[in-house]
């Protein structure tokens, strides 16, 4: 049963890394590395993701490059630039001794004037990196469409120096919040997982992992306070990360138990809910109720 | 590895059958939906290779990763598996899942059962499809489908079948407008033109060698979107289908805000700001007491102008929806419209009933409204409202 406690082992080693992933997860992740394919995730904002990738760094023991997409994202900010200015003065200074166009022009379009952003960082990384492509919702079609070309080939064509290709595959992740639907070419080409929140016993795990000190009462308590939470229609539900500091405050304020403080609480409660229409929303007797039911 | 190593390091009859019935199992996914084509089926045998294929769980696991693409896929994926594999041991779960499988999927399902079995011939099929064509109207099967949706009045369409492909083709829509859209503008753009004359100014500081560049770039002017949604009751035959189109416009379109009203206005950009359809409609519902009542177009478009004037700028396109069976004001409609139509760059009323052919303007309502409206144009059918993503370029 070698093959049964790869994934249990794949989960051990995450979890010695202080990320707690939940068995299913583990093995998409175990596939990503066998079948050498990106792995796109989607999920409510706050479950985790992202961490994803720092915990599968450590565990590989290999750097991390996170892309950060916004709107307007382009191939120069991403993938690689030429140094205009570096390649300028060159160009000066060739001016004043010999100068030959042939020689020159090979100098000027090496590899020592090309900036390597994010992508071509990634992909020629003598040991395979993680590659964080990180909210890709977020970013225009045509990047998409661009990092389709990366993502399943591992190349990049430079025109002036040719193509380069990958030394290593980088393992790479993607992460999507669904502010815009994603083309079916790019989904094509991913593996998929959806990252729901976590059950209680995964909560309470992470929430104890992460925090050591927390006392077992209280991280009980604020579990079943944040699950709670979840099952009523906010505007936007608090995810695992909320959940901590919460946790943190929680214990900055030297609250043993929930029902210690009912103010100090309300107060901390900004924590977890991020809009005023979520604040509002929860009135006292709501937050009393709330408490009651989680102790 | 390959399959052919697959076969080798393990020589049995088993094997093959076992890959037998996953090559089955992608082709199954692929006619349901699924984005599996034939390196998804390689993947597939390899997963069973590397992880223990007699432990289901891990099987089930791999090839939702594998095959899934999305939320929807998903949550539909356990279905899938369970019919597949477990024909015969769980028989009632299975025909309930089929039952409950969106309307579109079912003959799928079971058609997929069949090559699984290896009995029912493409006649027998055929003969089958045909049969239940026959019972609800005609429109499911061939390539003629989609036209004859497209152009079918929205009134129409009542069985959850053609419902459902008109889900489908909604969404398509509001994509392709947007990627249209962003093509046209990406024209203009074209070539990030180095901006000379900064270029040379900033170049002074060194000596005359232009060592930081300078760009120039059209900044993207895509239109805020901000549609308005009759609900009343005169509505209620088409008002599905202009909220599923307000959902796939919210959520492709990156600036809009979507409105319904009826006696009363009411913003359900929230409410529809989310992929997924089901939770869509639960808060719909829940924010829909009152609807399929009366109308007071004036009032509701001057609540409208108290609270949201500040969305309404030179680069908004404000989209009304309604039949202008109206309650309320001739007048009071027209002075809003007239406050609107100076604030926003086009205003475009779309009536479904002008796809009627006896259709005339009659009620005062729409008579005070025609003057102030940039363009006054048919929404009954598909057809009709992909005519309107040419309006929304020519912005």
């Amino acid at each position: 049963m070698s093959e049964l406690s790869e994934i249990d082992a794949f989960e051990i080693q995450l979890s010695e890394v202080d990320y707690i992933a939940d068995r299913s997860l583990a093995s998409s992740l175990l596939l990503m590395k066998k079948l050498e394919r990106p792995l796109l995730l989607e999920g409510e904002a706050g479950v985790g993701k992202t961490e994803i990738s720092r915990a599968l760094s450590n565990v590989f023991d290999c750097p991390l490059i996170r892309l950060q997409c916004y709107e307007g994202l382009d191939v120069n900010t991403t993938v690689y630039e030429w140094n205009y200015q570096h390649q300028l003065l060159a160009i000066k200074l060739m001016e004043q001794g010999d100068f030959n166009l042939e020689i020159a022009d090979k100098q000027i379009f090496s590899e020592k004037y090309l900036l390597r952003r994010p992508l071509l960082q990634a992909i020629s990384q003598a040991k395979a990196p993680v590659l964080l492509i990180d909210e890709i919702d977020r970013a225009d079609e045509e990047f998409e469409a661009y990092l389709l070309e990366i993502l399943s080939d591992f190349q990049v064509s430079i025109p002036e120096l040719g193509t380069l290709k990958a030394v290593s595959k980088p393992y790479v992740i993607l992460t999507s919040n669904g502010t815009r639907e994603l083309s079916d070419a790019l989904r094509r080409r991913c593996l998929y997982h959806y990252v729901d929140y976590p059950s209680f016993d995964r909560e309470l795990r992470i929430v104890n992992t992460r925090l050591p000190n927390i006392g077992q009462q209280l991280s009980r308590q604020i579990v079943a306070f944040v699950e709670s939470l979840r099952r009523i229609d906010l505007r936007k539900n608090p995810g695992v990360a909320e959940t901590l500091d919460w946790a943190a405050a929680l214990m900055c304020l030297d609250i043993n138990s929930l029902d210690d403080n009912l103010d100090a609480i309300r107060d901390s409660l900004m924590c977890l809910l991020k809009t005023q229409e979520d604040r509002e929303a929860l009135d006292d007797v709501t937050i009393e109720r709330m408490v009651g039911k989680a102790i | 590895m390959s399959i052919n190593t697959l076969n080798e390091s393990n020589n049995s009859s088993i094997v093959d059958i076992l890959q037998e019935r996953m090559v089955e199992f992608v082709q199954l996914a692929r006619n349901n939906g699924f984005q599996a084509g034939i390196s998804e089926a390689i993947n597939a045998q390899l997963i069973a290779y590397t992880f223990n294929i007699t432990d289901l769980k891990h099987l089930r696991w791999g090839l939702r990763s594998l095959l899934c693409s999305n939320q929807n896929d998903w949550n539909r994926f356990e279905t899938l598996f369970n019919t597949y594999w477990f024909p015969v041991t769980k028989q009632l779960t299975r025909s309930e899942s089929v039952a409950s499988a969106p309307v579109g999927e079912r003959k799928l399902i079971s058609s997929g059962m069949n090559i699984a079995k290896g009995v029912a011939s493409d006649v027998d099929q055929n003969v089958q499809g045909d049969g239940e064509d026959a019972g609800n109207g005609g429109v499911r099967e061939g390539a003629s489908c989609h036209e004859n949706l497209t152009r079918s009045d929205f009134q129409f369409i009542s069985d959850t079948d053609q419902m459902h492909q008109m889900d489908n083709l909604i969404d398509d829509l509001a994509k392709k407008m947007r990627r249209r859209m962003i093509r046209r503008q990406k024209i203009k753009l074209k070539g990030r033109n180095i901006d000379l004359r900064r270029t040379l100014r900033n170049s002074l500081r060194y000596g005359g060698i232009p060592l930081k560049l300078k760009y120039k770039q059209k900044r993207k002017n895509q239109p805020r979107l901000l549609i308005l949604i009759d609900v009343s009751r005169s509505m209620s035959l088409y008002s599905y289908v202009f909220l599923r189109f307000a959902h796939g416009i919210v959520n492709t379109f990156r600036d809009t805000d979507a409105f319904a009203f009826h006696t009363r206005m009411v913003h359900i950009s929230n409410a529809l700001q989310q992929p997924n359809l089901t939770k869509v409609k639960k808060k719909l519902s829940l924010i829909s007491s009152g609807w399929s009542g009366g109308t007071r177009i004036g009032k509701c478009f001057e609540s409208f102008l108290n609270n949201y004037n500040h969305r309404l700028n030179s680069n908004t396109v404000v989209i009304i929806i309604s039949d202008g069976l109206d309650t309320g004001e001739p007048q009071l409609l027209g002075r809003q419209l007239e406050i609107i139509k100076n604030r926003c760059r086009k205003l475009i009323w779309l009536n479904p009933l002008l796809g009627r052919p006896d259709y005339k303007v009659k009620t005062n309502s729409m008579l005070a409204a025609l003057p102030y409206i940039d363009l006054f144009a048919s929404a009954h059918n598909l057809e009709s409202l992909c005519n309107l993503e040419t309006e929304f370029i020519r912005v």
